[in-house]
């Protein structure tokens, strides 16, 4: 009697110790598994459009096999994830792979040929076309500036914002707030939101951060602390805790990231080479992230549908 | 002679069992040690161990992790320095002076505090101390070295504590009545006598706190801020365990090379302590 309870009590034990591991590393990772759950998210969406696809699709979806190769920005992760899996639900003999390495990587990888679909996190530059590039805006990318809801600064222009994170302006009441010092919350090395918040302000390698969360969620926490805090997160993942400020007199919508008034944004741009003919299961995933069937993952996935 | 076999085979299953948990800790280590290596002949061990700065993804990448190691000495040594007299305090009390009721409710109390999963000790951290920090010491952000301190405090309490306990307990009953009939107080005695002949096991259980606080990431990581700065008591802190995970999921390339030299440089620190328990534990027993 007395064995069998300590068996199970161990038991359980071991049950909660587990539970604890999974628990932290799952926060841990939590930036990654962002997306993952997104993706999870989604599952339900896709379980609708495919009823409807599956019977439409079948026929084409036997003749499609092979491999679709993605290479590019980490910031598109998200994005081209939750696409390529529920491409991958639609064409199942079709295989696709996504590989982060970064926007410039991966528009190399086209021009050598290395992969079949580029992904870019900025336009391509006049140079990269002239070289027989051709990029395609997928969706749009809005970075919102939050501040603490008792921060009473309610406009700032993107050159203030460079200021701020750069270091040259280190108090509130430089900009109309109240006499107390900023603090500069951002994200970690590496984080696509990041590496578009300071391409577009001019702030790389130059951001004086008092702190580097590693999830949208620790830094809109983390913001909704502290009155004299500012930050940056990905539109779509906003809150009430905190404040999103308007950017040279723009407030940061959905809307105005599409008519590109709001100007912290970036385009997310799927890259090939122009005039040359994709694989056919290539084409097929190219029209499928183009369509305006998968404006709904894109939402879900935190960015903003143009087609 | 079925039962001889019955033995054997029973006995070979025990050996397998065994060599399972060998070799997870060989695979562990010759992993690291491979995954480490390149990065540092890459870098360069001076400049990785001894760089004082650290921009993994800047244009011209600098992987210095000076600040890192520094912080995780100093952010362990701060621990200890608040949770050694506490924990042991906390022993000498319970072992000894607390009744039999009170020193249930601490047990109690200490064995809960130990099951507390790390990311509640962040997640308490990030909403109750690091703004509590904020505005009693008038400083614009309470995420720093400071937070981290508290936070590694508490979280080593529980092992310090029951170490230290069991060492205390472990103390022959004579020598204290010896101590007694020769007309010392009871404090003195607890003091003069039974820690003493304790020792190296409370030695035993603050090298095992430093264990903890040395490894510990996640609640570090929501409560110290993560920018690499050289370490100062109110500044935004990263230690080597958050170094790694903050970064892992987005490197690519050296950036992620170099993550793993820092589990490299982790783990030697690990085991480095592991060597010393053991030299404590063993004199212990020999004792």
């Amino acid at each position: 009697m007395k064995k069998s309870l300590a068996l199970i009590l161990s038991g359980l034990m071991a049950v909660s110790v587990l539970a604890g591991c999974s628990s932290s590393t799952e926060e841990t990772t939590a930036a990654a598994s962002e997306a993952e759950t997104t993706t999870a998210a989604a599952a339900d969406a896709e379980t609708e459009a495919e009823t409807e696809a599956e019977t439409e699709a079948e026929s084409e979806a036997e003749a499609l096999s092979g491999a679709v190769a993605t290479d590019g920005s980490t910031s598109m992760e998200s994005v081209i994830g939750i696409l390529g899996e529920s491409f991958m639900q639609e064409y199942p003999d079709v295989t696709f792979t996504y590989n982060p390495t970064g926007s410039g990587s991966g528009i190399t990888a086209v021009q050598e040929g290395r992969c079949d679909i580029g992904l870019s996190s900025r336009a391509l530059k006049d140079e990269e076309v002239e070289s027989g590039l051709k990029g395609e805006t997928l969706c749009l990318d809005g970075i919102a500036i939050i501040v603490n809801p008792e921060n009473p600064v309610e406009d700032l222009s993107i050159e203030q914002i460079g200021k701020m994170y750069t270091g040259e302006i280190t108090n509130w009441s430089e900009v109309g707030g109240n006499d107390e010092e900023i603090v500069l919350i951002g994200r970690e090395a590496g984080s696509g939101t990041r590496d578009g918040f300071e391409s577009i302000t001019g702030t790389e390698d130059a951001c004086q951060y008092r702190q580097e969360l590693t999830s949208t969620g620790d830094v809109i926490t983390t913001v909704s602390q502290n009155p004299s805090a500012i930050g940056y997160a990905s539109l779509s993942s906003i809150s009430d805790s905190v404040k999103a400020i308007t950017v040279e007199g723009v407030e940061a919508t959905e809307d105005t990231v599409r008519d590109g008034s709001y100007k912290i944004q970036r385009p997310f741009v799927l890259v090939t080479k122009d005039g040359e003919e994709l694989s056919p299961q290539a084409q097929a995933f190219y029209d499928y992230a183009m369509s305006s069937d998968v404006a709904d993952l894109i939402a879900q996935a935190g960015a903003v549908a143009i087609h | 002679m079925n039962r001889h076999k019955l033995e054997t085979v029973v006995h070979g299953i025990f050996l397998i069992m065994g060599l399972i948990t060998i070799a997870c800790v060989l695979l562990i280590t010759i992993y690291l040690v491979i995954a480490g290596i390149p990065a540092i002949r890459e870098i360069g061990i001076v400049d990785f161990l001894f760089g004082e700065e650290w921009a993994s993804t800047a244009a011209e990448p600098k992987f210095g992790i000076l600040p890192f190691i520094l912080t995780s000495i100093y952010g362990t040594a701060g621990a200890m320095l608040i949770g050694v007299p506490i924990g042991f305090m906390t022993a000498v009390f319970t072992a000894k002076v607390a009744p039999f009721k009170v020193r249930m409710i601490i047990e109690e109390a200490v064995s809960l505090l130990a099951g507390i999963p790390s990311v509640v000790y962040g997640l308490v951290g990030m909403l109750v101390l690091v703004p509590g920090i904020r505005e009693l010491f008038d400083i614009p952000d309470g995420a720093s070295l400071f937070a981290a301190i508290i936070v590694l405090a508490i979280m080593t309490l529980p092992s310090i504590i029951n170490v230290s306990l069991t060492a205390l307990e472990a103390v022959p009953k004579e020598y204290e009545e010896a101590s007694l009939a020769l007309g010392a107080t009871e404090i003195e005695t607890y003091f003069r006598v039974s820690v003493p002949a304790a020792k190296s096991g409370i030695a035993a259980a603050v090298v095992l706190g430093v264990g903890r606080a040395i490894g510990e990431a996640m609640a570090v990581m929501m409560v110290s801020g993560n920018a690499p700065n050289m370490p100062s008591l109110f500044e935004s802190v990263r230690f080597l365990t958050t170094a790694v995970a903050s970064e892992m999921s987005y490197s690519s390339g050296l950036q992620r090379q170099a993550l793993f030299s820092i589990a490299l440089v982790l783990f030697m620190f690990i085991m480095m302590i592991n060597a010393a328990l053991n030299f404590l534990m063993k004199r212990d027993k020999e004792n």
